[in-house]
């Protein structure tokens, strides 16, 4: 909402300074975005210094000048004027100006082979007087400090741009926010003059109004102005308007947006003698057309409030009006219509038809029905004084009657809610100059809602118009308390923090990536989940949920690769959907390594990443986060993305149906789609919603210290095994042969090739057998070696290897 | 008696020289050697009287204890010069590079969540959540939004059906609707999380973070929604003192709503938050409407509070000297590096916030 300071002291009689309405209207709520002048064209010219000025090289009358034009800034421009030297001030037309004697607009451009950067003027192109010998000369005394700024003045007046919110209709024209201000200590709203206008006759186009259901259209109020001369507008009127950054249009047309800027009071004018017979207010039939006022054709839906005659549809009201009865200069009789129509109405037919109109912005935040005859008055008498003509009676049509709301205010919810007291006397001022009629009984207020006001339904409405326009800085600061309901984090919530923080410090950044993602990427990953798409993307290579963490790290991937980085870590922990209803997300930690180990590096040799890297990384951090490796169990299953062969599954337990982590290689065919060039790609994923809650807390979780002292053995043992036996399942097996006895079990080595046999494997482990009651003899020693290989030969069908 | 002297002094003398191991172990035969010197002095022994054994024997002993210590330090400084003088030969280039380091970091929106849950938590709020994909009563209508009013146009949303009734969160308000659904009052909670606004410029990112804050109970008024945010806001930016102003506004689900501008100035292009004449608006609150109270279930005639929404990314990029939301989600590797925090630098009151 825009206005000029001039035109709010038509409705507000203040000895205020600017500064102090300015602060005063964000006191209040009503934030002020901006207060300045509307820029113009003549701001293009400035004040600006030739620092250098040297022969043209192909021609012989021009100069090429470097110039200051302020703000450090330097241009060469070619110059033809005799006078054009060094230290000369003068006035510098940059290029888009446009010329005032000639209306010519300056672009960039080359003159004989030197590129020009805009104009140096002389003063008769500038209209300051015929001199047109040579470049305008400035007196150093009176411009040397001026460098860089505008050489003319800005004459219009500084416009104030408020941000109103939605729920303040009344304060979308002058005279509301002169009411506010007033209410607030800035000044007295004065009364509107009633200059009694000459009504001549009545209005003889019949106005009806259907009872369709749900009618968007209540109140229909109109006269006929008869015999005008549309034209262009006075000065004053003129200037309202372009201050405001609108063009002016036509009397009939400004006057109309005038009396909306000015009251909120949107109206119509019609040419009288387009319509046909007389005016039906009607729900629309779906397929009826009309060409609006923006040289659109709308088509219509049923049930949209139209204003028709016996043609067919003329607009579509307080949206648009039609071009069929539009006004023109030639027009000579009018019909000016002042209506209310229905909030919930307006926002639907424009949604749809997807206009956006001065009308529309302020009929849906609703309009003060009231009104009506008041439009009708200022805007008739201001035709009438402007373009002659006369006024017949108002016809006013309503099939619905307004009463003013109601509301009891016991005042003591004033401080309840707010900390703070207000007399109860400063109260009923505040709300009495808000337009609120108030009567007091015993220790309730009886209030009556100003129409304009559809925002104020309840108490806590009446307090908050009190404390804004009282003012926030009553409102006392109180320390707050520390008391605690509940632990600031629950399990997950720690869980999430932990783990984040624990991938981390394995070497991955952490990133935040879209929740959602490209579908072309989703599809790679999306395994079984269903696409989940997004009704109106940001883009189209954003357009669904991702099914998985991996598609954007992958892609991100790609990017920094691109970006000339190999070797990369990084992570990003976060939502993942399995279907579009609330709650059907997970959350995942997704992580990704690329490129080498150790590359360049002086003492180490350098080797791609391999899954053994996510692997440890991975299992680190579920120990870390208190999980048991002992009861870890991994399988050879894992999502399609992955390389078949390179890639496996953790279960916190064997006997597990989900597993809570996978980590492999990225399968090959995704990367070569996706363009991924790199020496390897491999990466985990971490479901935290599969991490069972570890129930107990730690403290409860320690047992009793137990050691042993007594004396370690250890053996190695070589096993023959199929090359697809897996050492989880050798480690299974021996260590359940003893539990007391062995204590750990470490793979040393895994060979194929000579000396095996073709589609076996050697795994070399080494044992480490302790009791922890006495020091084993050779005998106690040779017994659990004998039973090592005859129940891993047993059990695995693996031969010792001697 | 003259005579183990004698060999006494030899002896200490010759140890005294430049020896090497071998002439030590030398000395070592010729004194205690099967015929060493001092070896047959103890055989003498049997043969001397009663009286003069008893002395000759203690003498005897302690010159032997004395030259026995001299050759053991004697033997320790050889060993020792030696060492010296290998180690001599084993000197490295400790300007070599050590072997690779990968430090992890922690993305700022992720550690300006935790400096906030560490701030509220100590005021005892604790930390809700919610779900991403909203329908659209919890995202507004529960939230005194109803449809067709115009405050929807201020979230431009993103939808996952054509009904236009499931959504993308457009804010973290619906933590507050379903929290207070699921639970009983008194209510004291924080809620940040991501939020979705079809939106895409230099100040605005179609993904995006909040918090919510709400804290119900019988007496809370608006002078402890103005102390909890002035706590809050000296505490994140770690400043004494913090220029506050609260202004009316307008949220459809609070009733009186402000927001809320700090003050700041700029100084060499960087904004410095605290004093200055500048404002800043960095947040929007008010008291819960009633409306939304009975929405779920709570008497408004028994039961008030506040509720406030701040901008995460807003919060970290005003402390932090962040210029670019967009640059958030865009993972480059030089921006996660260069803005990234150590994982083990984990917020916390008694650590202090940040380093």
């Amino acid at each position: 909402m825009k206005f000029t300071m001039s035109w709010l002291k038509e409705h507000l009689e203040t000895k205020h300074k600017d500064t102090q309405i300015i602060d005063k209207l964000t006191d209040i709520g009503l934030e002020v975005e901006s207060f300045e002048n509307i820029s113009s064209d003549l701001d293009n010219f400035k004040v600006a210094k030739i620092i250098n000025a040297e022969q043209h090289p192909n021609a012989d009358r021009l100069r090429v000048c470097d110039v200051d034009i302020g703000k450090k800034k330097i241009v060469k421009v070619v110059c033809g004027a005799p006078n054009a030297k060094k230290d000369l001030l003068t006035v510098y037309a940059a290029p888009g100006s446009v010329i005032p004697k000639n209306n010519m607009k300056l672009t960039v451009s080359k003159i004989r082979g030197v590129t020009s950067y805009g104009m140096l003027c002389s003063e008769s192109e500038l209209k300051l007087s015929d001199e047109s010998e040579g470049i305008t000369e400035l007196k150093p005394s009176n411009y040397l400090d001026k460098i860089g700024n505008n050489f003319f003045k800005n004459n219009t007046e500084k416009v104030v741009d408020l941000s109103i919110t939605p729920n303040r209709p009344d304060c979308l024209g002058v005279r509301g926010i002169a009411r506010d201000l007033a209410a607030a200590g800035a000044g007295k709203l004065k009364s509107i003059s009633h200059k009694n206008i000459k009504k001549d006759g009545s209005q003889n186009i019949k106005v009806s109004i259907t009872k369709d259901k749900n009618q968007g259209c209540t109140i229909f109020a109109s006269c006929l102005i008869k015999g005008v001369t549309n034209k262009e507008s006075p000065k004053w009127l003129k200037e309202k308007i372009e201050t405001l950054g609108q063009k002016p249009i036509s009397a009939i047309v400004d006057i109309t947006n005038y009396v909306m800027l000015d009251l909120n009071r949107p109206l119509h004018a019609y040419d009288a003698d387009k319509i046909d017979e007389e005016i039906i207010v009607r729900n629309s039939k779906k397929g009826e057309t009309f060409e609006a006022l923006d040289n659109k054709e709308y088509k219509l839906d049923d049930g949209m409030c139209v204003i028709s005659d016996q043609s067919g549809v003329l607009g579509l009201g307080g949206v648009i009006g039609g071009i069929r009865s539009g006004t023109e200069l030639e027009t000579k009789n009018i019909l000016l219509e002042s209506a209310y129509f229905i909030p919930r109405s307006i926002r639907k037919t424009s949604k749809l038809l997807n206009i956006d109109t001065d009308a529309k912005f302020r009929f849906e935040r609703g309009i003060d029905h009231q009104s009506v005859e008041l439009g009708l008055q200022k805007a008739s008498q201001l035709i009438s004084e402007i373009c002659g003509g006369k006024i017949s009676k108002f016809d006013i049509q309503k099939i619905k009657q307004y009463k003013k709301i109601e509301i009891k205010f016991n005042t003591s919810l004033f401080e309840k809610i707010t900390g703070f007291k207000v007399k109860e006397n400063e109260i009923i001022k505040i709300l009495k100059d808000l337009g609120f009629e108030v009567s007091k009984k015993k220790s309730e207020l009886n209030l009556k809602v100003p129409s304009w006001r559809p925002d104020i339904s309840q108490p806590i409405d009446i307090v908050e118009e009190v404390v804004r326009i009282k003012g926030y800085e009553n409102i006392e600061t109180i320390e707050p308390k520390k008391n605690r309901l509940k632990d600031t984090l629950n399990k997950q919530q720690k869980l999430f923090h932990f783990l984040q923080r624990s991938v981390a410090s394995k070497g991955y950044l952490e990133t935040i990536t879209w929740s959602f993602t490209d579908s072309r990427i989703n599809n790679f990953f999306k395994e079984n989940l269903k696409e989940i798409k997004i009704v109106n993307p940001i883009s189209s290579d954003l357009d669904v949920l991702r099914n998985s963490i991996f598609s954007n790290l992958a892609f991100y991937l790609k990017k920094n690769l691109d970006r000339g980085f190999k070797d990369i870590s990084f992570f990003e922990i976060g939502p993942i959907f399995k279907n579009k209803q609330p709650g059907e997300q997970l959350t995942v930690i997704g992580a990704i390594k690329s490129g080498k180990i150790s590359r360049l590096n002086w003492n180490e040799k350098d080797r791609s990443v391999d899954i053994f890297d996510v692997k440890k990384d991975l299992i680190q951090t579920l120990m870390e986060a208190g999980y048991d490796k002992q009861s870890f169990f991994i399988r050879d299953k894992s999502p399609s993305y992955y390389h078949p062969g390179k890639s496996g599954s953790v279960y916190l337990d064997k006997d597990d149906i989900d597993p809570v982590a996978y980590f492999g290689e990225l399968h090959p065919n995704i990367v070569k789609k996706l363009d991924i060039k790199t020496e390897g790609v491999v990466g985990f994923e971490i479901y935290l919603d599969y991490l069972k809650d570890t129930k107990i807390k730690l403290k409860d979780q320690k047992l009793n210290f137990e050691y042993s002292d007594y004396q370690k053995s250890e053996r190695d043992y070589a096993f023959v095994v199929d090359k697809n036996y897996k050492a989880q399942d050798l480690i299974e097996i021996i260590s359940s042969i003893d539990k007391n006895l062995i204590r750990s079990i470490k793979i040393f080595d895994i060979y194929e090739g000579e000396n095996i046999p073709d589609g076996k494997k050697s795994i070399a482990l080494n044992v480490t057998i302790q009791s922890s009651e006495k020091t084993l003899e050779e005998n106690d020693l040779e017994k659990i070696n004998k039973l090592i290989i005859s129940t891993v030969e047993s059990k695995s069908g693996a031969k010792i290897r001697s | 008696m003259s005579d183990i002297k004698k060999i006494k002094d030899e002896y200490l003398n010759k140890l005294d020289n430049d020896l090497d191991i071998e002439s030590v172990n030398q000395i070592k035969t010729e004194l205690f050697g099967k015929n060493g010197q001092i070896s047959n002095s103890f055989k003498t022994l049997g043969s001397l009287p009663n009286d003069e054994r008893k002395k000759f024997a203690s003498d005897l002993n302690s010159i032997k204890e004395q030259l026995q210590e001299k050759i053991n330090s004697k033997l320790q400084e050889i060993e020792i010069k030696e060492i010296n003088s290998k180690l001599e030969n084993e000197k490295l280039d400790v300007t070599l590079p050590e072997r690779e380091i990968k430090q992890g970091k922690i993305h700022p929106v992720s550690q300006v969540i935790d400096e906030i849950s560490s701030i509220f938590s100590e005021i005892g709020f604790s930390v809700e959540e919610g779900p991403d994909v909203e329908n659209e009563h919890y995202n507004f209508t529960a939230l005194n939004t109803p449809d067709n009013h115009p405050a929807r146009d201020m979230h431009d949303t993103f939808y996952l059906d054509n009904n236009k009734e499931i959504l993308l969160r457009t804010h973290t308000s619906p933590v507050q609707v379903r929290t207070m659904l699921n639970g009983k009052p008194p209510f004291k909670i924080i809620a940040p999380g991501r939020t979705y606004r079809s939106d895409s410029d230099q100040t605005h990112s179609p993904m995006f973070h909040q918090v919510e804050g709400l804290h119900i109970d019988k007496d809370i008024n608006m002078g402890h929604l103005k102390g909890c945010l002035n706590y809050f806001i000296k505490s994140f930016f770690e400043v004494d003192k913090i220029k506050m102003r609260f202004r009316p506004s307008h949220f459809p689900f609070t009733e009186p709503s402000a927001e809320v501008d700090i003050g700041y100035e700029l100084k060499d292009g960087k904004i410095v938050i605290g004093e200055g004449d500048k404002w800043l608006e960095i947040l929007g609150c008010g008291m819960v409407h009633p409306n939304v109270l009975k929405n779920v279930n709570v008497n408004p005639d028994k039961y008030q509070g506040y509720a406030f929404g701040i901008g995460i990314d807003r919060l970290g990029m005003l402390k932090y000297g962040i210029n670019d939301l967009r640059a958030f989600f865009e993972t480059d590797y030089r921006w996660l590096n260069h803005f990234g925090f150590d994982p083990l630098d984990v917020p916390s009151n008694y650590r202090g916030l940040s380093r």
